[in-house]
């Protein structure tokens, strides 16, 4: 099969982008999209030209590094298919395919393809975590939890940090990313302890990193390669508002002793 | 000629005592710090997977001061998160007999005697902890009905001690690992440094005392100094350009320590995975695993006749040879790795053989689909099938996969002693970096196991010792230190003028021909005419790579090509020192077979009197001529006996 890539080239942080286009030709439909540009890079490599950087790593749809807006969509239009998994039959032969990075105001753009996620890590910093010391768990069967339960936090918990639900979101926010972990937490009995701390730190990291808000225009869930649904968004809300009103009762009930 | 070295011997500081105590006896004979002076002492961590994600989180809580590094932009990506299967661990839940002594005697048999038995006791002994501590983290195993852990078997094993997280067990556990990494990092002892390669290690006065990255963003060499090194890194399955790894897994870490004195051991013992989907062009990048948890429910087989092309729903039963049952009668299609993979390749070998290669070969889920339903298979492997439909465009639920092997694990790796310390005091190496724990051959569900075995639950013991032991804290050393400034030198000058390479082939066109090199004679089976033909190709090819390769971009940004240039610059001595490995050890065990030495049956025949040692390779200056040094293994517990799968 033969593409005509047109990628985004951007030199650095602060250096303007633009739009270039390259022929590729001898594309086998099992090839995925990454396979695709390794082979425009050899090609770029040999002519001299400074290959595309892109990020990438265990190419099977699990580690969330790779990420591309491919022909506007995040990862592809491919339901539940992250861009390493995408492979080249869902093209047609000879078409224009048109490649950008994920594109939001808190992931600042790198190079050409490659965006700087950091700030997922500093939201998961702020609370996504129970703590528990290394050595001073109970015994695994001590706290039973239900299957359903467990299933459903699993569903959660399937979030790969990938980031395509910032770039597809209109208002470029971090919910359903964030909402994932609230969520998983909240629902098992090992999360609760420390579920209002979470939720209220970890909302307010989201909101200090400068990503935008929810107006439940969904496109997040439509482009999460995980199934992620934003049913978890509406957990959220509520975990903020009852976190939000028990942190006064309690510092009320404080206060007044 | 090889040279053997009489000197040092390699102690591996193994306690006294019945295997059942040597850890509790050690524990409480090992020096402290104590908890004030525990944030005096800054340890550098390399690697976030389990292992030193872990590590890192662990010493963190105990109040030291961690600098943790890795190659991804965040520590949730190391290449842990790729395990599907699941995480053994003797916990006996399922009333079906296991115990520690039991899952101690399954690793040391499945590792066909290549292994440490009192490493391996302390695996065992351990492996309980570590589900009580990831389910406490959130992780969301499975459960049953009423709540409790759910289990499944993997191969090798006779008893159901899986424990598992759908088909993405690794991605949870590290998940869990990676939440109580980045509670460190908000209570400020532990700082992330992603998003950098580990160049070299600086060694003053003999110990390990700080290393040499690079800043993968803006291409900047930087130092940082500690008073213990960790090394994670991962394994070097990527050696063979195509394996299940990710694409940044790399020897550099570890070699570049194994270049300042840290000894090397086993490097030949590889693990080819038997279910992987098969290879299907020249510019594929990676080969995907189908985890080994299918063979609970698939079942292997190949046409009964020689290049029988027909479809397989066209094949009658009577005509399809179930090879893994008719062989292992035993253990049938749950027979260890090395075991299965073999029997595949010379199923496929002698013309057997499905597919458009004939390089692959069934395993098929009708009869599963038939006695528990399509709902029940797809609640097991549904996320398995589902990946293997967008690869290759057939859904498994109509038709069986096809499956061959791939590179998959490395057994071999740093040499160290029980305490996880390489040669070089101060550095210690834990998880697939390693070399100690699954000898020749490594079952399913440990690597995950023996990772966070070594982060959480060993090296905060054993590292504290080593620090109160050896007065560092009296002898700080700083980036000023020469050393410092002699290796930061050395690794900017690999770095430019790897950038400056103008030859006429890419990077990924050497490692592609080293790759096939190592995976047609240093792969899933090995004969001294082909070890010695691929000794003099990788001399050659390594030869040339420094002459003719094309590198291009800056060194002073984000330059991927520049950071896989010199990953498969040690690839190319690597691969070497592994051919010498296998070579010299002239016999079969576990992953290493070697066709000279095999049962009539077609078995990995091992020679115990010349060979039932650890190889441990010395670097010399020269990639081509390493001294052996010889760690012997002794077997007092589990007795050295054929192994068989019947
Ligand atoms: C597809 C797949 C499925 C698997 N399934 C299972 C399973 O079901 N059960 C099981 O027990 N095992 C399984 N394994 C094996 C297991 O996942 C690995 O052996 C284990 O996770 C390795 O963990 P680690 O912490 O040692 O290394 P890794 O997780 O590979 O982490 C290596 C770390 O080191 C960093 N690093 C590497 N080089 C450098 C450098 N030069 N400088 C700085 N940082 C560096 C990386 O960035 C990363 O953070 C599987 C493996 C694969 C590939
Ligand atoms: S919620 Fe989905 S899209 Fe967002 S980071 Fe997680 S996996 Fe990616
Ligand atoms: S490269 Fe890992 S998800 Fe795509």
């Amino acid at each position: 099969m033969k593409f005509n890539i047109k990628v985004w080239r951007q030199a650095g942080p602060n250096a303007k982008g633009g739009f270039k286009s390259y022929a590729v030709d001898g594309i086998l439909p099992e090839m995925s999209l990454l396979e695709m540009l390794d082979v425009l890079n050899e090609q770029l490599t040999k002519q001299g030209e400074e290959p595309v950087a892109f990020d990438s790593d265990c190419r099977e749809g699990i580690c969330g590094t790779c990420g591309l807006v491919v022909n506007g969509m995040a990862h592809g239009s491919r339901l539940k298919c992250t861009t390493c998994e995408l492979r080249m039959r869902h093209f047609e032969d000879g078409a224009t395919v048109t490649i950008e990075p994920f594109r939001a105001k808190s992931f600042p753009i790198i190079k050409d393809l490659v965006v700087d996620r950091s700030a997922f890590d500093r939201i998961i910093a702020a609370g996504g975590y129970i703590s528990v010391n290394a050595g001073s768990a109970p015994d695994a069967n001590a706290v039973l939890v239900p299957k359903d339960i467990a299933e459903k936090a699993m569903d959660s918990a399937a979030c790969i940090g990938c980031g395509a639900c910032v770039a597809a979101c209109p208002n470029a926010s971090a919910s359903l990313f964030v909402s994932a972990k609230i969520t998983q937490f909240a629902l098992l009995p090992q999360g609760q302890a420390e579920r209002e701390r979470r939720a209220l730190r970890m909302v307010e990291q989201m909101d200090k990193e400068g990503f935008g808000n929810c107006s439940n225009h969904a496109e997040c869930e439509a482009a999460c390669p995980k199934g992620i649904s934003i049913g978890n968004i509406a957990t959220m809300r509520r975990e903020y508002m009852r976190a939000a009103a028990r942190y006064e009762e309690r510092a009320e009930a404080a206060g007044a002793g | 000629m090889i040279k053997v070295a009489e000197e040092p011997i390699l102690n591996a500081n193994i306690p006294d005592g019945p295997i059942e105590t040597k850890w509790k006896t050690h524990k409480a004979n090992i020096k402290l710090v104590s908890p004030a002076n525990k944030r005096k002492y800054t340890v550098i961590v390399v690697g976030t997977g389990l292992a030193g994600g872990s590590a890192a989180a662990s010493l963190g809580e105990l109040g030291y001061n961690v600098l943790n590094f890795c190659i991804q932009d965040t520590p949730r990506r190391a290449h842990s998160v790729a395990a599907q299967g699941g995480i053994n661990a003797a916990k006996n839940y399922q009333n079906d007999g296991d115990s520690v002594w039991r899952l101690f005697y399954d690793t040391v048999k499945g590792g066909d005697f290549r292994a440490r038995e009192a490493n391996v006791y302390r695996l065992a002994e351990m492996s309980a902890n570590i589900i009580d501590q990831c389910a406490a983290q959130g992780v969301p195993f499975a459960r049953e009905y009423g709540g409790t852990l759910a289990n499944r078997s993997f191969g090798g094993a006779q008893v159901s001690r899986t424990f598992y997280a759908r088909g993405q067990t690794g991605q949870q556990l590290l998940l869990g690992c990676y939440s109580s990494l980045m509670r460190q990092v908000d209570a400020g002892r532990v700082k992330l440094f992603p998003r950098r390669e580990m160049l070299d290690l600086v060694v003053v006065d003999g110990r390990a005392r700080g290393i040499v990255c690079r800043n993968l963003v803006t291409g900047a060499i930087e130092s940082y100094a500690a008073d213990a090194v960790l090394l994670a890194t991962g394994g070097y399955s990527t050696v063979f350009f195509l394996s299940t790894n990710a694409v940044n897994c790399n020897v550099t870490a570890a070699w570049r320590c194994h270049k300042r004195g840290a000894f090397f051991a086993n490097p030949c013992y590889t693990q080819i995975h038997p279910t992987c989907i098969p290879l299907a062009g020249a510019s594929q990048s990676k080969l995907t695993l189908m985890s080994e948890s299918l063979r609970n429910d698939g079942r292997v087989w190949v046409p009964k006749n020689k290049g029988d092309k027909r479809p397989p729903s066209q094949i009658p039963e009577d005509e399809r040879d179930y090879f893994l049952e008719r062989l292992y009668p035993a253990f049938g299609n749950l027979v260890p790795r090395d075991i299965a993979s073999r029997a595949a390749k010379r199923m496929c070998d002698t013309g057997y053989g499905v597919g458009n290669t004939g390089y692959a070969v069934y395993l098929d889920f009708s009869d599963a689909i038939q006695r528990l339903g399509r709902d029940v298979v797809r609640e097991r492997y549904g996320n398995l099938f589902d990946m293997y439909h967008e690869i290759t465009n057939e859904s498994p639920y109509e038709t069986p996969m096809r499956i061959y092997p791939a590179p998959h694990y490395t057994m071999g790796g740093l040499w160290v002693d029980y305490n996880l310390m390489s040669t070089i005091p101060g550095l210690h190496v834990l998880g697939e970096a390693n070399f100690s724990d699954h000898g020749a051959n490594r079952l399913g569900a440990s690597a995950l196991m023996q990772g966070l075995a070594d982060g959480y639950f060993v090296i905060p013991y054993t590292l504290g010792h080593y620090l109160a032991d050896s007065g560092v804290l009296k002898n700080k050393v700083t980036t000023d230190h020469p050393a410092f400034k002699e290796a930061a030198a050395a690794a900017a000058e690999q770095t430019k003028r790897l950038v400056g390479a103008r030859g006429k082939k890419t990077v990924r066109e050497f490692h592609w021909e080293l790759g096939r090199i190592m995976w047609d004679h240093v792969g899933m089976s090995r004969n001294a005419k082909g070890l010695e033909g691929a000794i003099r190709d990788i001399r050659a090819l390594r030869e040339d790579f420094w002459k003719n390769v094309s590198v291009g971009g800056s060194d002073g940004d984000f330059n991927k090509n520049l950071e896989f240039a010199g990953r498969v610059a040690d690839f190319m001595e690597l691969g070497e020192l592994m051919a010498i490995d296998a070579l010299h050890r002239n016999e079969s065990c576990g992953g290493h077979f070697r066709e000279e030495y095999q049962t009539p049956e077609g078995e990995a025949m091992r020679d115990d009197k010349n060979f039932c040692y650890v190889g441990a390779w010395q670097w010399s200056g020269n990639a081509s001529e390493p001294v052996l040094h010889k760690e012997d293994l002794e077997f007092d517990y589990v007795h050295l006996a054929q192994r068989s799968y019947k």
